[in-house]
């Protein structure tokens, strides 16, 4: 590794140095920015509990056996893609591809969202075409383009699998190895995929925090005027809903096909902010590789596709420092990085 | 002054138009914080009689849509902003889901009697 010598400032460095320094201490640039108030605090705090549905409350067998199932590939027709090929948690639970690979290398015209924190929206895919978190488990599994699996011969593998028979024996006695439980158990699992403190997080808590000055204004601007959180709002920043935000050359229909509404042509649901930084690329059909092409997108307004656009969207007029502070807030978004340990998995007996 | 038969039954229409103009009840459901909300209160079923109107007032500082697409009456007021109110005429009887296309939460049952 190089060393590089360390050099005495020369005057004219010291003069310009002096310069930056009345500048900041003349401008509002070193003004801080205020703790957020009561309000704020309570409107974007992560909440300590996990939603559950009554009729499948999470129990430790019932994750064990989703989380393996979750990991399985043998749930796949070719025996190869499991949930988490796509999802996959080492890249925040999905695959940094703009054009995913389903069953026989098909590339897939919608990117995979991320599994994290999807306990908290009330429509699952892209499209909002599942509504629960069961429904949707079982989708990718049986689409010819996905995984492939017809779910009655699922059954059947499974059944082979002493080990898995146990453990569904075990998480869902009523139901044992069947489509219910195999959905039941997955969703189990994913409702323990939620997104772990941030810097914004701790910022709001009032505690020490890396979140930058620039970053805290990038929040006021992202709450104020950047418009970001009339969509993105709450602690998951998703209003849970549907919009067309106007990418340019879009043709993908979305939400329209499942809500045949005039406003429903080309939108699709708002996807989690929590760990944005992490998740690229961006958009329902990967058109942006960075959050600054995200950012010069909402900027811009946005462009009618589909003879649709969602009337929120406005070309909004920030400075290069308001994008850079806008910028500076998303990153603050990433939860602290947790291990993952991966399942070991109950084997076929073989006769060896 | 005859009055013929014709006569008769055009007066009689218009009287029944006349009374139901009178009958009919008018019911205004807000969209507040993303939710369906009568008279301050959230609203997810309401009742109301063949011919009433009700007018959908967004209060809410972002667009909302309504939309039906049920058998008895299908509507899509588009979306629309804040202080905007948009007016359905129920005109029979039966059950009516309505819903925003953007924040599918919102949901309400609207039961025509």
């Amino acid at each position: 590794m190089p060393c590089f010598e360390k050099t005495l400032p020369g005057l004219k460095s010291i003069f310009l140095l002096l310069l930056l320094m009345a500048f900041l201490m003349s401008s509002s640039v070193l003004a801080s920015v205020p703790n957020p108030d009561e309000a704020t605090v309570k409107a974007f705090l992560r909440p300590d509990l996990i939603p559950q549905p009554n009729h499948n409350r999470v129990t430790p067998e019932r994750i064990e056996l989703g989380k393996k199932l979750f990991f399985d590939p043998r749930l796949s027709g070719s025996n190869w893609i499991s949930c988490a090929s796509c999802h996959n948690p080492a890249l925040a639970w999905q695959d940094g591809l703009k054009k995913p690979l389903g069953h026989n290398f098909k590339q897939l015209h919608r990117t995979t969202p991320t599994i994290l924190n999807i306990v908290y929206l009330n429509r699952q895919f892209w499209d909002g075409r599942a509504v629960t978190m069961q429904e949707q488990a079982l989708g990718p599994i049986e689409n010819k383009d996905e995984m492939n699996q017809d779910l009655d011969e699922l059954v059947k593998e499974l059944k082979a699998i002493p080990g898995y028979v146990k453990l569904f024996n075990e998480a869902y006695p009523k139901d044992g190895v069947s489509k219910e439980a195999i959905a039941k158990a997955i969703s189990s699992f994913e409702r323990t995929i939620v997104s772990t403190d941030s810097e914004f997080d701790r910022w709001l808590k009032g505690a020490e925090t890396k979140m930058t000055e620039s970053a805290k204004r990038g929040f006021k601007l992202f709450t104020g005027k950047a418009r970001c959180s009339i969509c993105h709002s709450g602690f998951n920043f998703s209003d849970k809903g549907f919009h067309n935000i106007g990418l340019p050359g879009n043709t993908d229909e979305g939400r329209y096909a499942i809500k045949p509404v005039k406003v429903m042509k080309g939108a699709f649901k708002t996807p989690t902010l929590r760990d944005i930084a992490l998740t690229a690329p961006y958009m329902h059909n990967g058109a942006f590789s960075t959050l600054t092409e995200v950012i010069e997108h909402y900027n811009s307004g946005g462009t009618k596709n589909l003879g649709n656009l969602d009337p929120n969207m406005q070309p909004l007029n920030l400075t290069k420092k308001e994008k850079a502070e806008l910028l500076g807030f998303l990153l603050s978004l990433t939860g602290d990085a947790k291990e993952f340990v991966v399942p070991v998995l109950p084997v076929k007996p073989v006769n060896h | 002054m005859q009055i013929n038969t014709i006569q008769k039954v055009v007066i009689a229409c218009l009287f029944s138009i006349i009374s139901l103009g009178i009958n009919a009840a008018e019911y205004t459901v807000e969209q507040q914080e993303k939710q369906f909300v009568k008279d301050g209160k959230l609203i997810e079923k309401m009742t109301v009689s063949v011919g009433d109107t009700i007018h959908f007032k967004n209060q809410d500082p972002w667009f909302h849509n309504v939309f039906s697409l049920s058998d008895i009456k299908t509507f899509d007021l588009g979306s629309y902003p804040k202080g905007e109110s948009k007016a359905v005429v129920f005109d029979k009887a039966g059950m009516a889901e309505v819903e925003c296309a953007i924040h599918p939460q919102m949901f309400m049952e609207i039961e025509v009697k």
